[in-house]
């Protein structure tokens, strides 16, 4: 898959923005956000409200996420622009949603809602209405998505990658440096979890670096085994989303799931190894 | 309990359950050439080694509050008047720094 097929530039989105066919999603977790000022005629998908089951731990199913998308007055057939906060970690995992459920032309804002920010490109606080429609998403594709045994039995098989931060990779922090520090389940990470914070894969302003660049990062500095599966995890699997993103969309490994459970599930599960440390350790 | 990872408000008051006599707190502000408080500014956090940790947009009173640990951090702005750099050791309790952007 191309660069370009994935991802599109502020100039394109900009030449873009009244392009039958083209709709642009703002996803946040701060809803105020988008009400503050968004990119003209963007819908907005609110990450809590819109995105998870409201009473299980888990996220819509495929007629919650059928049901959200006609509301949008988003079709199947639309090329769906996907940006948002926090160096899109946000629309990356709506993005890894879109693919989940099968849409077909997904695409993300590179540099999100911030390199448009520091560009000073307009926003506006329009309200933006459009016509319902009757979106049908696809099963699950399980291919992308992996879940906690799967996890576990990928110790010391799979490439396992950490993208949290070193702190948080080794146990000295349970959460983002932004965040109180409260969590009560367990420190440190998956045995031989390679360290590849997220951040690496972003450029200051928020867009992805190089595919030259990221195969470095991935390949090169942290060991990632081209011959074998991925399963990417963080705390709560947005983060992951976003290096799921620059594994499977951008550098085209095949076999590249994102673990949504991440460590928020993992590191509260009785039983399962835990590595303590900056090194990944052994199975 | 926050269960996202993205940033809270930066212009509420400490939440209650923080104790600030255990955490490591780094707050200020974001200024621009006249001075003047800048939202919507992108404040990073890196640590000692100059790697990434986290990021927070600032709010209507410019402000941005990471929670840390004591040490070495660089604190860095972005924002569309410029950009700015700051050098914290930090010790427990609340750090102040002010950041001037400019290009």
């Amino acid at each position: 898959m191309a660069r370009e097929d994935v991802l599109v530039t502020a100039d394109w989105a900009e030449e873009n923005l009244d392009t039958p066919g083209v709709v642009f999603v703002e996803v946040d977790e701060d809803a105020s956000a988008y009400d503050y000022g968004h990119i003209k005629g963007a819908v907005k998908i609110d990450w809590k409200d819109d995105l998870q089951d409201p009473i299980r731990r888990d996220f819509v199913n495929q007629e919650q996420f059928s049901q959200l998308l006609s509301e949008r007055g988003i079709s199947n057939d639309d090329t769906v622009v996907l940006y948002g906060g926090n160096n899109n970690w946000f629309a990356a995992y709506a993005y890894w949603y879109f693919k989940l459920y099968g849409h077909e032309d997904v695409k993300l804002l590179d540099g999100g809602r911030k390199k448009w920010e520091l560009d000073a490109r307009d926003v506006t606080a329009e309200v933006v209405k459009r016509e319902p429609t009757n979106y049908v998403a696809k099963p699950l594709n399980w291919d992308l998505r992996a879940k906690r045994d799967e996890v576990e039995a990928a110790i010391g098989v799979k490439n396992l990658i950490d993208v949290r931060s070193p702190d948080e990779y080794a146990g000295r922090l349970l959460a983002p440096a932004h965040l109180p520090q409260e969590q009560s389940q367990r420190a440190g990470h998956i045995p031989t979890a390679l360290s590849v914070p997220w951040s690496k894969a972003a450029n200051e302003d928020g867009t992805f670096k190089s595919e030259a660049e990221l195969r470095e990062l991935y390949v090169g500095e942290a060991g990632l085994d081209e011959t074998k599966s991925t399963i990417a995890y963080c705390r709560i699997g947005e983060r992951s989303s976003h290096t799921w993103f620059a594994l499977r969309e951008l550098l085209g490994y095949e076999d590249v799931k994102n673990y949504d459970g991440s460590w928020t599930e993992y590191g509260s599960l009785v039983g399962v190894p835990i590595a303590l440390g900056d090194e990944p350790g052994t199975k | 309990m926050s269960d996202s990872c993205a940033a809270p408000d930066q212009d509420a008051a400490l939440p209650a359950s923080v104790d600030i006599e255990k955490e490591t707190v780094l707050t200020g502000t974001v200024v621009n050439g006249e001075g003047e408080l800048v939202q919507g500014a992108y404040v990073r956090l890196l640590d000692g080694s100059g790697e990434f940790t986290a990021e927070v947009v600032t709010g209507e009173g410019g402000q941005f509050r990471f929670f840390a640990a004591p040490g070495k951090w660089t604190l860095r702005a972005l924002s569309r008047y410029g950009d700015a750099t700051g050098e914290v050791e930090a010790a427990r309790g609340l750090n102040e720094t002010k950041l001037a952007v400019s290009r």
